[in-house]
């Protein structure tokens, strides 16, 4: 049985987050540059914006360093099955539906072996916000290919570069019937907060995809160090609110578009439910 | 030929200023904050902390604008500002009730 750390004493004074998270668990073990836990503080900075109450919310998470995040947060989490956070996160929405449920994983764990259960949440429209944190490669295992590593990117598994086309996240999110899609760097933090807050607000299947380094699996092996990231991330990025989803592939030679793409009504899968089965058994 | 108006009240302009809270025991040494805070306050510091990093120290206290950016980018809550003056009337208070 493993234990948890032990606090590192009281803090002199606290930061602005302190109520969010398990602070006896910080230092958290995200490596130096990572930035996973940009985007996690980005996340709790969105939940306390909303001024919904903590108790209002759960984060749910699959396996990965991204996944992580659910051990970090101060609310009730769930850290699940490799793959399984967006049907696990289902169970818990269908049954209390007036939870705000966040989906916080990787890009391996939601869109490799999570994949197929992406597509169907979005297509559903089940009412929960999924952030992404695509540091395009599979980070707590060592740095294997994943379904978004750039094409010649090398990593272990990819030694003479990857050979295959990396996925279009926001236009499969679209695709998949997603109501609202984002998708921001950790360099962007402040768009970022405000996306997810918005996403938290929207009534749908919200999907979020952030660009954030893994220096160690990624950066090492492909010459990128944390802030040649970043200045990537500046400098060969295009914001643009709206654009068409299918012109926005991760190619930063050629400019990587960031915004709000798509913010849309559909009915949610509790609407459906509703209409078609809840009121139908109550006869 | 003479503005009609001056376009901005330059005078009245309050530029709000920040107190900077560093946790040391937190911080990874990723320079995130020293890279991109806007007026470039911020250095390594050369003691290391409880895990061998090297965390951030301040070089002109007084210029802080408060804008928070090293607070938000920061992966390791290792970091924030405040207002400076709500930081002085707390002072006050916490002095006067002690
Ligand atoms: C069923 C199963 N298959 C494989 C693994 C090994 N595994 C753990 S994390 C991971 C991928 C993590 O990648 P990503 O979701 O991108 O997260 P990151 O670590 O990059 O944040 C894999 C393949 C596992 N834990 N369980
Ligand atoms: S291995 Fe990569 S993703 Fe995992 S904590 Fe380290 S830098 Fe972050
Ligand atoms: S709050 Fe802004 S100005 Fe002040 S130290 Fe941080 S980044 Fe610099």
């Amino acid at each position: 049985m493993t234990k948890n750390p032990k606090p590192l004493g009281k803090n002199p004074v606290g930061h602005p987050l302190d109520d969010l998270i398990r602070t006896e668990r910080i230092p958290h073990i995200w490596c130096s540059g990572c930035g996973i836990g940009t985007v996690f503080s980005s996340c709790l900075s969105a939940i306390k914006a909303t001024e919904i109450p903590y108790n209002e919310f759960t984060m749910v998470s699959g396996i990965g360093c991204s996944a992580r995040a659910a051990g970090y947060i101060k609310v009730d989490s769930f850290h699940t099955t490799h793959g399984r956070a967006i049907p696990f996160a289902s169970g818990i929405k269908m049954a209390k539906p007036d939870l705000n449920v966040i989906v916080f994983s990787g890009d391996g764990d939601l869109f490799a072996i999570g994949g197929n259960h992406f597509i169907h949440a979005a297509r559903r429209n089940m009412d929960m916000t999924v952030i992404c944190v695509n540091n395009l490669i599979y980070g707590m295992t060592g740095g294997q290919v994943a379904a978004t590593t750039p094409a010649n990117a090398k990593t272990t598994t990819t030694p003479f570069g990857n050979p295959d086309a990396p996925f279009n996240l926001p236009l499969l999110a679209y695709a998949s019937g997603a109501s609202y899609v984002a998708r921001w760097t950790i360099l962007h933090v402040r768009d970022l907060t405000n996306a997810i807050n918005e996403a938290i607000r929207h009534r749908g299947f919200s999907f979020i995809e952030v660009l954030a380094p893994c220096p160690i699996n990624y950066g090492r092996r492909n010459k990128e160090k944390p802030l040649d990231t970043l200045k990537l991330y500046r400098e060969n990025t295009i914001i643009k609110n709206g654009a068409d989803p299918a012109i926005a592939d991760v190619d930063f030679d050629r400019g990587v578009i960031l915004g709000t793409f798509i913010n849309r009504d559909r009915s949610t899968c509790d609407d459906m439910y509703e209409a078609t089965c809840r009121r139908n058994s109550e006869d | 030929m003479a503005f009609w108006r001056q376009p901005l009240d330059t005078q009245e302009i309050q530029i709000t200023r920040g107190e900077v809270s560093i946790i040391e025991d937190r911080c990874k040494g990723c320079g995130y904050c020293i890279e991109f805070c806007p007026i470039h306050i911020l250095t390594f510091s050369d003691h290391f902390n409880k895990k061998g990093y090297h965390p951030p120290k301040i070089t002109k206290a007084g210029e802080c604008v408060n804008c928070h950016y090293c607070e938000i980018i920061c992966p390791e809550f290792a970091i924030y500002s405040v207002n400076a003056a709500d930081a002085a009337a707390e002072m006050d208070t916490s002095i006067s009730a002690s």
